[in-house]
């Protein structure tokens, strides 16, 4: 599926695109399929995000999981830091993005 | 160190208040990114993987106490607590929000500090010997130069849209600390027959995807000339760069593709031109600048130290310097904890170096370009009280120029631009060798990693580099052999296919197999793959 990225303007943070507005969590992504372009355009153009841009990803039992590793570091924090990632608490998390 | 007049002190606020309007205008939605962009660069606010990125400069790596602090303080109010000293001698906050910005500029801004020029296609940070004032063998000073060359090319309006971006080194000793030839422009500061002294000009050095050591075009500029030369580099550049293809705009392309000959023919017609022009500032001003960098009140006291403690006596031997006065050294302080991330270093880590730098080097720190941190003059008779502390703190590990002592740039776990993760494998590697106790026995062991073929790790130089590569989405790292940043400087070959993360650890430890077999008496990893060549570390690493 095509699922929509981008960086909050005011926080810089890692967003993804719900269908009706941005979430810091990947799994909250929906396939935007055609509209990506149009939602990208419509949303840069709104000046809340930064580049939105358009990634494919596919959902595996319910959790989105980016297709290329630097949308899966993005959608997790830096793997050196656990600590700081959205999920500090998940030992399997690096595994995830590796 | 230099201290800022009413000028620089103006400059540096108007330009804060100028960015805080830029910002606001943003934030409110009357500029659009493709808008914005160009003028966040210009103060060194990158977008990075996980937030906005800031780029403090730290001029040619010397800071005092006070600034320091001043950087802790903005890790701990508007970061997450730490900081990233990197290879051009700067420090890089990896969380910035674009709401905080222009307050942090502010901060900075009260300290004598700023992140202009730390972007874009200008003239970035000059950097220089982090050694500089305290090294036994330098001839002078080289940072009143720098400081010459940073008013020079602060804000220059001929200079602020070059082809590329554009860096500057300056030394002044035999023994190259700063990679100079690896520069757009490097300058050693050197003495002619006559004994006066002059820069040596050496142009068209660099790294990244077109690795180039620069040749020396001039061996002698008088140095009330210095700033009219190196303009007159800058004017070729700027008239004929490649503006048309971003990976040929660098100057190193053009030294390569026009010859050095005729290039240095160009340089020397347009220092021919300018010298009628005057654009050399008076002399005045390089000894007004000179005063700021006068030694400090040096005292005699003992030239040795009680060795009796092991863990103090190999710190003394790994991470001191010889200082030109023989009471003193300049300690080193490794931000390369076994398994730790090169060159990162918390708040509370940044304010101890300072109480330090104050307590033991007359308030001075430098940031080296192998992202450690220097107290460049401490008496002799204060380093084990100094060593106790850094200790104590997690600050001491024995490792300067070991294989412990890896440089890594943030790579994909922050970097926009990355193929691979470069930080785990400096971790791996540390952890590695210090667990097996082969740190020591390797000796002088230089390895750096980038994470894409942009080369800020300094791959190209390491005596053992990797570069991270994307292979299908997946990450991959090529070996390579025999570089080196120093006066003997040269650029490392790729050993052969790339290897996987675990298979990238291994073959760093065949690699080092490989150097302790075939060495011989005294050779450093590097002497010895100069001796043998390629060939035997191939066979070790592919069969
Ligand atoms: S070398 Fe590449 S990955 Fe590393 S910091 Fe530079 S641009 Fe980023």
């Amino acid at each position: 599926m095509k699922i929509l990225t981008g960086n909050d303007l005011k926080t810089g943070a890692v967003v993804w695109w719900t269908g009706v507005d941005w979430s810091i969590h990947v799994d909250d992504a929906v396939d935007a399929g055609g509209e990506a372009d149009t939602v990208a355009a419509r949303e840069e153009a709104a000046r809340r995000v930064n580049v939105p841009y358009a990634i494919e990803a596919e959902r595996i039992d319910g959790k989105v999981r980016p297709a290329h590793i630097k949308d899966r570091v993005r959608a997790l924090g830096p793997t050196v830091r656990p600590d700081l990632t959205l999920k500090p608490a998940d030992p399997d998390a690096r595994d995830w993005v590796i | 160190m230099y201290l800022y007049d009413q000028y620089d002190q103006a400059m540096v606020d108007a330009r804060v208040e100028e960015f805080r309007d830029q910002a606001r205008r943003r934030l409110e939605g009357k500029l659009s990114e493709d808008q914005f962009k160009p003028l966040r660069l210009m103060n060194g606010l990158y977008l990075q993987l996980h937030a906005y990125m800031l780029r403090v400069a730290i001029p040619y790596g010397t800071l005092n106490g006070r600034q320091m602090r001043a950087l802790a303080d903005i890790a701990e109010t508007y970061d997450r607590g730490y900081g990233h000293f990197t290879t051009r001698q700067n420090i890089q906050y990896n969380w910035i929000k674009l709401e905080d910005a222009a307050d942090i500029l502010a901060d900075l801004a009260e300290v004598e500090m700023h992140a202009i020029q730390t972007s874009g296609n200008c003239i970035r940070n000059i950097s220089s010997d982090h050694f500089a004032g305290a090294a036994a063998d330098e001839l002078v000073d080289p940072r009143p130069y720098a400081e010459l060359l940073r008013q020079w090319s602060s804000f220059h309006p001929e200079f602020s849209y070059l082809p590329r971006k554009f860096k500057i080194a300056v030394i002044a000793s035999e023994t190259d600390r700063a990679a100079m030839k690896l520069h757009d422009i490097g300058i050693r500061i050197v003495s002619n027959s006559e004994g006066e002294p002059g820069a040596a000009f050496y142009v068209g050095g660099g790294m990244g995807r077109t690795p180039m050591i620069a040749p020396c075009i001039r061996e002698f500029v008088p140095l009330d000339r210095l700033v009219t030369y190196a303009e007159a580099c800058l004017r070729v550049y700027n008239r004929y760069g490649r503006r048309d293809n971003k990976y040929k705009a660098r100057i190193k392309i053009l030294v390569h593709e026009l010859g050095a000959e005729e290039y240095t023919r160009q340089v020397e017609e347009e220092f021919a031109h300018l010298l009628e022009q005057g654009v050399e500032p008076p002399i005045a001003e390089l000894d007004r600048i000179r005063t700021y960098f006068a030694d400090p009140d040096f005292e005699d006291g003992p030239k040795s130290v009680d060795r009796s403690d092991p863990d103090f006596a190999l710190w003394v031997e790994r991470n001191t310097v010889r200082h030109k006065h023989d009471a003193y050294v300049s300690a080193v302080i490794s931000l390369k904890p076994v398994g730790g991330i090169p060159g990162d270093a918390s708040a509370e880590q940044m304010r101890l170096m300072a109480d330090l730098a104050e307590r033991y080097s007359f308030d001075e720190l430098r940031v080296m370009h192998t992202q450690n941190i220097v107290l460049p003059h401490v008496r002799i008779a204060d380093l084990h009280a100094l060593w106790s502390a850094l200790d104590e703190a997690g600050l001491g590990a024995p490792n300067l120029d070991t294989i412990e002592d890896i440089i890594a740039c943030p790579g994909l776990d922050y970097c926009s631009l990355a193929n691979a993760r470069s930080i785990p494998v400096a971790q791996r590697i540390s952890e590695r060798f210090a667990a097996k106790g082969r740190t020591a026995e390797l000796g002088e062991l230089k390895l750096k990693i980038s994470g894409c073929i942009n080369a800020c790790g300094h791959h190209h130089a390491g005596h053992i580099g990797i570069l991270g590569v994307d292979r299908k989405g997946v990450e991959n790292y090529q070996l390579l052999l025999g570089g080196s940043e120093a006066q003997d400087t040269a650029l490392a070959k790729i050993t052969g296919p790339g290897f996987d993360e675990d298979g990238i650890v291994d073959a760093v430890e065949t690699a080092a197999e490989v150097y302790l077999r075939e060495r011989e008496d005294g050779e450093r990893f590097l002497d010895t793959y100069r001796r043998i060549g390629m060939t035997p570390f191939k066979e070790a690493l592919y069969g």
